[in-house]
């Protein structure tokens, strides 16, 4: 066997693996009749593996290497269960021992290894204390007294300054479709290409010297588990493992947050189907790959500190892969392995990771469609986002980094950004830039409102004066983080697996949006009166009357949260980024929107001190009054092309008796959802259908529901893996279907 | 027109087929022992609308309508018979699929109502004058009417009852039941929903004395025996 028989010229001469898609995949319109269950020795791996992760939730960790540093090739094989295993690979030489990566920062190492017990080697201490500055040492070094107030006051949070960027996603497949040899060959002409060397292309050549070096590294790595990936993979066995190879280098070289796979199914699907017409492989066998596949990703693990947990709860490591999505206006990019994909949660029993992400087009096939809302009723572990919104822009071979934020496949990456409190930004409009918690000032030239009853007007004049400057501090933050990011931690083995010339997003973020868009509509259409402590700060709010609320898709207030978001943006936009990098937003939380609730005051629509943010671009709990329906519509007007273009986020919840009362019912009724929501150009929604009182059972009584997944802003956990405040924040969600 | 309604659901995926917009009509006569919604039987604290905002609001949600649509539900829609007929016409006039979800116990103009109307969800509360007084304090009369009509006209029905431990949760009862809906056409689906408690403590804040006080709720195993029993083909 041989590459020769595919179809297509253009993919042969230059690394094109959308051509390759185009020209060979073969759409499947079917239903899930064909799937096959787990074999025998997937079946056997598993059991091995969930007595790992089970001894691994008691402990905290599993086990910790502390005797090298995270890098391509720097650990031994490992492997669980050599006779059972079919791909293989681990970041370390066990399965769920986790690296220790320094480049990010030191103090996080030496914080998450205390906080397990463990000390890390000497030698290797002395090297990055003594020695080798990190990115966490150049970030600070550069940091201006601005910033470091707007961090300190959980104004801008979780920046990615003392740890890994992440959310870039390598295209991995070209190694399965090119091999090594040729991917070196080609960025060695890129290399010989840079002549002109000014500051940036100095930069550029010493970078494309690294990628070289690390897609070495990748070579001699696999050939350490006995395979030679310098040629292209020519079976279906191959090309997964090759593929798994290149994301298994990314994982041991970095600890981003987010460590994403990228749109993988289809791909592979081409050498599934062309080895099962060979009569190579049978159905069974090409689920046994997929399975084991997934079960590898699954074992992904990065060494995270106590801080960065209460974060981003559950060990998460946003191993997105997306799924379906449209190739153009009839044919839909839904193959065999799309659905093999999903029916690993049905192998494997439901689970948080990989984040499986249904590119989701109303155009998609019927079967498709059906068969994700089955998976995704049966598992909780879907999320969707919406390929005609986001086609436009990103063309048809774009993937999902993280949770919503779309970018081309080896074209594009992201410098990553955390999140801005708004609702924070709000306050400090009201209190002349004084912090309500800490009452320091962190913001300058920003008169105190001392009215008695606030006006709408002088309120959003201040509001759009503070974030005139949380803007300018928020990008010099992330230029300064990427800067020293791509200095000091650079993504070698990732960036190899991109165009030279990548194009790069810078992501911002802001949390907070329906308190935000309800404080003005109170402030507008109520009487807001606040209430002063005896420095003068607003630490409380008496409304008199009653204010529309976001989320029952009244425009008179979703229409203040479209001019917060877009007011925001177009102040981002002021000011020039880092490798001229093109400005994204999103709306998006993740688990931080219990944080960010605990480190913000009282809030003008009522909101008590430290009560948790709705997540993403959900409207507040209990606010959306008119169903679910009201509620997504509501959501769905936060524009997302050109303003929040790094994704708007919004997590669903329905109990299944309110879904319709037989199992069809309900799978077409998701699907009109679904379909009804995206019409509506909406961008992303986490769909969890379950009882309120599972959940309360399952906070009680952990030890049944060992497995129980929910989805959060973005990303899915285990519900045991929450601290008990999370559970709550969860509990206390709008549940939707009342009886 | 104005119409007076207790509330709307965007989502309501029980009450008639796919994805609906439910509005609650605030009004009933009939004072149902197990009613969960005692807050729509006046008018009292009514949201008062014209059938054109409503219509409007109705349409925000088009997108999610696929085979799904609108039904008025309540209280008792058929009482405020004229508002209800200006806007089911107007879902008519954009093709909407419209239903009503009703106790059949209205004020007449039945026929006009029934000409924009393409599903009736009947509630049925028992079957005889003896049975429906002591679970409604009203008569049957109206609702033998309301049914008959919708037998003329052909209309589609989706029956309802709900089962409430002690007063009809016997086989005695749902093979009566049976008997009666064989006699029904065009019948697309019979339900029995089981007595709840949720409704309970909207008495004790509304002021209200519950009269099922004590009976607890029904039994989820024992209404799906009785559910076989009723659809069981003979």
């Amino acid at each position: 066997m041989n590459i020769d028989d595919f179809k297509g010229i253009k993919w042969r001469n230059s690394i094109d693996v959308e051509n390759f898609i185009e020209e060979n995949y073969t759409e499947y319109l079917g239903d899930d009749s064909f799937l096959e269950g787990i074999s025998d020795k997937t079946s056997k791996l598993w059991d091995k593996c969930e007595d790992l992760l089970k001894e691994e939730l008691e402990k905290g960790v599993l086990d910790i290497d502390t005797e090298h540093v995270s890098g391509i090739n720097n650990y031994e094989p490992g492997y669980i269960d050599k006779d059972n295993e079919v791909i293989f690979g681990l970041q370390t030489s066990a399965p769920l021992k986790r690296i220790v990566n320094p480049y990010g920062g030191i103090r996080m190492v030496h914080s998450a290894l205390e906080s397990y017990g463990y000390k890390l080697n000497e030698t290797i201490d002395k090297a990055f204390t003594k020695y080798r500055k990190t990115h966490n040492d150049g970030v600070f070094s550069a940091y201006t007294k601005e910033i470091r107030l707007a961090r300190k006051a959980g104004l801008i949070t979780g920046l990615p300054d003392a740890y890994g960027r992440g959310r870039i996603i390598g295209d991995y497949r070209r190694i399965a479709l090119y091999g090594i040899d040729f991917l070196i060959q080609e960025k060695q002409k890129d290399l010989d290409s840079i002549t002109n060397l000014n500051e940036a292309n100095i930069r550029v050549r010493e970078e494309v010297f690294d990628q070289i070096k690390a897609l070495n590294d990748i070579k001699e790595m696999a050939l350490g588990y006995g395979f030679d990936i310098s040629r292209p993979a020519i079976n279906a066995k191959e090309a997964t493992q090759w593929l798994y190879f290149g994301y298994l280098a990314a994982i041991k070289e970095n600890n981003g947050a987010a460590m994403s796979l990228g749109r993988t199914s289809t791909f592979l699907d081409i050498y599934i189907e062309r080895d099962l017409k060979n009569n190579i492989i049978t159905e069974k066998e090409a689920q046994e790959l997929v399975d084991q596949f997934i079960i590898k990703l699954r074992l992904a693990r990065h060494l995270r500190t106590p801080e960065y947990n209460e974060l981003f709860a559950g060990d998460p490591t946003w191993v997105t892969e997306s799924i379906g999505g449209m190739l153009n206006e009839s044919m839909s990019l839904v193959t065999k392995n799309s659905y093999r994909y999903l029916n690993t949660l049905i192998n494997l029993g439901t689970s948080p990771e990989p984040n499986i992400t249904v590119l989701w087009s109303t155009k998609l096939p019927e079967n498709f469609k059906k068969y994700c809302a089955k998976i995704s009723i049966i598992t909780d572990a879907i999320q969707y986002e919406n390929d005609d919104i986001m086609s436009p822009i990103y063309g048809h071979d774009y993937a999902i980094a993280c949770c919503v934020s779309a970018m081309k496949v080896g074209k594009q990456m992201q410098f990553f950004g955390a999140r801005c409190n708004l609702a924070k930004a709000l306050l400090y409009a009201i209190n002349g830039g004084v912090d309500e918690k800490l009452n320091l000032k962190v913001i300058d030239g920003i008169e105190k409102i001392e009215d008695e009853v606030l006006e709408y007007d002088k309120v959003i004049k201040a509001y759009f004066n503070v974030l005139d400057i949380v803007a300018k501090n928020y990008v010099d933050a992330m230029n300064i983080i990427h800067y020293m990011h791509d200095k000091y931690a650079y993504e070698a083995s990732q960036m190899a697996l991109h165009d030279t010339n990548v194009e790069r997003l810078m992501a911002f973020g802001a949390a907070g949006l329906s308190v935000v868009a309800d404080s003005l509509s109170a402030i507008k259409y109520a009487k807001v009166k606040p209430i002063r402590n005896e420095d003068g700060l607003a630490i409380d709010f008496e409304i008199e009357g009653d204010f529309p609320k976001y989320g029952n898709d009244n425009d008179l207030v979703d229409d203040l949260a479209v001019l917060v978001v877009t007011e925001f943006s177009k102040r981002l936009k002021e000011h020039p980024l880092y490798r001229n990098a093109i400005h994204t937003l999103s709306i998006l939380t993740i688990t931080s929107n219990v944080v960010y609730g605990h480190k913000t005051g009282a809030t003008p629509d009522g909101r008590k001190e430290g009560v948790a943010f709705a997540p993403g671009a959900n409207p507040m709990h209990g606010r959306d009054e008119l169903g679910a329906l009201a509620s997504l519509n509501s959501v769905a007007k936060i524009p997302y092309a050109c303003v929040c273009q790094d994704g708007i986020s919004n997590t669903f919840s329905i109990i299944p008796d309110a879904l319709g009362h037989t199992d069809e019912d309900r799978i077409i009724n998701l699907v009109h959802i679904l379909d009804g929501y995206f019409k509506q150009k909406a961008q992303h929604l986490n769909v969890n259908v379950f009882n309120r009182e599972t959940l309360i059972d399952a906070m009680n009584n952990p030890e049944n529901y060992p497995n129980l997944t929910i989805r959060v802003s973005g990303y899915a956990v285990k519900f045991n893996r929450l601290s008990k405040e999370q559970q709550l924040e969860v509990i206390n969600r709008t549940f939707h279907g009342s009886i | 027109m104005i119409g007076y309604i207790d509330s709307v659901e965007t989502m309501g995926l029980v009450d008639g087929p796919g994805i609906r917009f439910v509005v609650f009509f605030k009004g009933c006569k009939l004072r149902c022992l197990f009613c969960h919604n005692p807050e729509t039987w006046t008018k009292d604290n009514a949201l008062e609308i014209t059938s054109e905002e409503l219509l409007k609001k109705i349409l925000k949600y088009k997108n999610y309508y696929v085979d799904g649509g609108v039904t008025f539900s309540g209280g008792e829609p058929l009482l405020q018979d004229e508002f209800l007929i200006d806007i089911l016409k107007k879902c008519k006039m954009v093709n909407l699929h419209t239903a009503i979800d009703t106790s059949g116990v209205g004020i007449g103009n039945y026929e006009e109502i029934l000409k924009y109307t393409d599903l009736v969800i009947l509630d049925i509360k028992a079957i005889d004058n003896e049975g429906f007084n002591y679970m409604t304090g009203q008569n049957i009369d109206e609702f033998y009417k309301f049914l008959d009509i919708c037998q003329r006209l052909n209309k589609k029905l989706w029956l309802r009852q709900v089962i409430v431990p002690g007063i009809n949760d016997t086989e005695k009862y749902i093979l009566k039941l049976k008997e009666f809906i064989s006699k029904i056409k065009n019948v697309e689906k019979i339900e029995l929903l089981p007595y709840h408690l949720y409704g309970v403590d909207k008495y004790q804040k509304l002021g209200i004395e519950y009269k099922l006080k004590g009976v607890s709720a029904m039994d989820e195993t024992h209404l799906k025996e009785l559910y076989n029993l009723l659809i069981q083909k003979d």
